[in-house]
């Protein structure tokens, strides 16, 4: 019939719908027979857990909102409220407040992924570009979710952050206003800030799924970083990847279960159980932890312009990073040169998140110089560099070559039909 | 799974450096107590935290409010209905308009919340020198070590600044208090409240009993919470356990 889609389904409710509208065989192609390569490790189920926190959190958000109210004067108590008389609201409440660091703990691992095993390179250099798009949607949503309760460093941390881009010459001033909708971060910002926190999870989920289809185009990276070669290399992404990234979840919901139910403030601030006070500045205005290397980066520089331009400059400089990588050798395994530089970047990274939690005084800015100074010679000295003076290990013939370790010929059974057995 | 293990050290590590993070604030770490509803699985103790109630009660509740907190939820410490509206009524409470349009008082409910001891901020500050005696209904929560913090605290006046440090007038040295100087004078004297059940009302025993009642005022869901969470992570690892059997399953094919 013209005008149809040919489906292959039997079932004749699936088929009726399939030949109207072919989701049902875009899910069977993209999801069911999608070739995978058959090596990855577990930090490849690093996307489908961000993919499961974001709908964790719109789920938990949503119901949230409806006990909410955005005002100065009553968001504080009705959080309380929600924590206290709400129906199993403080589980609610409590798995997104966990749920946010969380998400940056999967996305940070997924990052570190990506530079690990150059996931970043041509041609997945969109892909990756895209991922950094979500990290600073991500951030922008996580910052303002966390001004909504209202306490002491909700308020505070919002005044320091608005108040960076009035760093900006000229219009600084005028900008910041314009933020606040106000002369300060009062009722005004408060309402907008729960405007847009609604709004901006779903347009992560946009690029989210430009991600994914902009994986779908050029297949997933894998730890050899090297193409597959054939059908002998990939396996269906189900049952194989399913299957594992099922265990992977199981994994991680269990982690998150034991923050939500056994320590869930340990990653968040007590004063934030203070309801805001513009006129009490807290003692340490901190940042939650998963923008504490940005701070220290920011308190790093002496001046306010340079610190701003600097800690947008840190995410920033992602989106060039397949071109600021000169070696044509994607992953670490291969480049023993670049290894060791790699973990030195990790470790900046962890370092500087431990000097945005302190003072900026004393030694701790010294450290932040540093490990500012590093976070940047890796991107722009350290890896255009390697690629031209390091002479990468031998990669190997095929996917399938290292995993059968003699080289063998795959096994006919292996990749061609595992649906079908017993 | 060698790369989840990595990871579950990699987390142990970050985590445990959370704990010198807040260390490094600034005020000394109070020792730590043993608490009923201290751990993993710890619950409140019913009697101390009454206990704690009443020295709220005739104590704090001078100066601090619990605005978050009304005579009903009482019923979660073990008091029964009859108390709760008794000790309810004891207070009065403005309510209205009434149908002439007249704002009046009539005797406190349980359905209503603890009655705060100043009207606003500014009353509360012009009864207490310029100090603002802040709500404790979340007071655990919101203070470095909780309850250990608040216990020390509590028992850690002196009579006299160690010597070199000059006295500031008006104000009180507390070891603990962040900056040692604090408005509050020593709120808590051996046999200041007398217990029903014979308790001897020690400054340290009212102040674990204080402690206790506050805590559960700041997390009154910790019992149903924890209870939860043990039977999620339960089902959670045989559903990993599961999983994992059926991954190994499908992946037995794959000679590698």
């Amino acid at each position: 019939m013209v005008g149809l889609h040919k489906s292959e389904f039997k079932n004749p409710v699936v088929r009726w719908i399939d030949q109207r509208l072919p989701i049902p065989s875009l899910l069977q192609k993209e999801y069911a027979q999608f070739p995978t390569p058959k090596n990855f490790n577990y930090f490849w189920n690093f996307g489908a857990l961000a993919m499961v926190n974001l709908v964790i959190m719109i789920v938990t958000g949503v119901f949230l909102a409806m006990h909410y109210t955005p005002h100065t004067a009553h968001a504080f108590d009705s959080v309380e409220r929600i924590m206290r008389d709400v129906n199993y609201g403080w589980l609610i409440r409590y798995i997104h407040m966990n749920g946010a660091s969380m998400f940056f703990i999967v996305v940070y691992i997924h990052i570190f992924r990506g530079l690990y095993y150059g996931s970043y390179k041509a041609p997945r250099e969109l892909l990756w570009m895209l991922g950094v798009v979500i990290l600073l949607l991500l951030m922008a949503t996580a910052f303002m979710g966390y001004v909504l309760p209202w306490g002491q460093m909700s308020f505070w941390g919002a005044t320091v952050i608005t108040n960076l881009f009035s760093a900006i010459p000229i219009v600084g001033p005028d900008i910041v206003v314009w933020l606040w909708g106000g002369f300060s971060v009062d009722n005004p910002t408060l309402n907008r800030f729960f405007s847009l926190h609604y709004l901006l999870p779903f347009v992560i989920v946009g690029v989210v799924f430009l991600h994914i289809v902009a994986l779908h185009v050029t297949g997933s990276n894998n730890p050899l970083g090297i193409e597959p070669k054939g059908p002998q290399d990939t396996i269906p992404f189900h049952p194989y990847y399913t299957i594992k990234d099922t265990f992977g979840l199981c994994i991680y919901l269990i982690v998150f279960a034991f923050f939500v139910f056994f320590a869930p403030n340990y990653m968040g601030h007590p004063d934030n159980y203070i309801p805001a006070n513009p006129l009490v500045t807290p003692a340490h205005i901190v940042p939650e932890w998963y923008f504490l290397p940005f701070y220290a980066i920011l308190r790093a520089v002496p001046d306010k312009l340079g610190g701003v331009l600097l800690m947008f400059g840190s995410i920033l400089i992602l989106f060039v990073l397949p071109w600021l990588d000169t070696s044509p050798v994607r992953s670490m395994r291969f480049r023993p040169l670049a290894r060791p530089f790699f973990w030195m970047f990790a470790i900046s990274c962890v370092v500087l998140g431990y000097c945005g939690a302190m003072p900026a005084e004393g030694i701790w800015v010294t450290i932040s110089r540093v490990g500012t100074a590093y976070y940047f010679m890796y991107f722009l000295v350290i890896l255009p560099l390697l690629g031209k003076l390091e002479r990468p290990l031998k990669l190997p013939e095929s996917i399938s070559a290292p995993v059968l370790r003699g080289g063998g010929p795959v096994p006919a059974a292996a990749a061609a039909k595992p649906m079908e057995k017993a | 799974m060698r790369q989840l293990l990595a990871l579950a050290l990699a987390a142990a590590v970050a985590l445990s450096a959370h704990a010198s993070l807040h260390a490094a604030g600034g005020a000394p770490r109070p020792p730590a107590q043993d608490w009923s509803f201290g751990g993993l699985f710890g619950t409140f103790d019913r009697a101390s935290a009454q206990r704690g109630f009443q020295v709220y009660k005739q104590v704090c509740a001078a100066c601090h409010a619990m605005k978050q907190l009304s005579y009903r939820n009482l019923a979660d410490i073990g008091l029964s209905d009859a108390e709760i509206r008794a000790i309810a009524a004891e207070v009065m409470v403005q309510d209205g308009p009434n149908d002439d349009g007249e704002m009046f008082e009539r005797p406190g409910r349980p359905s209503d919340r603890f009655r705060s001891p100043f009207p606003n901020e500014k009353a509360a500050r012009a009864a207490n020198n310029g100090a603002y005696p802040v709500d404790l209904s979340l007071i655990i929560k919101a203070r470095p070590y909780g309850a250990d913090y608040l216990y020390a605290l509590l028992t850690g006046y002196r009579e006299e600044p160690p010597p070199g440090v000059p006295v500031m007038e008006g104000m009180h040295y507390n070891d603990w208090f962040p900056g040692h100087w604090i408005a509050m004078a020593r709120p808590l004297y051996d046999d200041q409240v007398t217990y029903a059940d014979g308790t001897p009302a020690t400054t340290e025993q009212m102040a674990r009993d204080v402690t206790t009642f506050l805590a559960w005022a700041s997390e009154p869901e910790l019992e149903e919470r924890r209870a939860m969470g043990v039977r999620v992570i339960l089902f959670l690892l045989v559903l990993a356990g599961m999983t994992y059997a059926v991954k190994r399953k499908v992946w037995a094919d794959l000679k590698h």
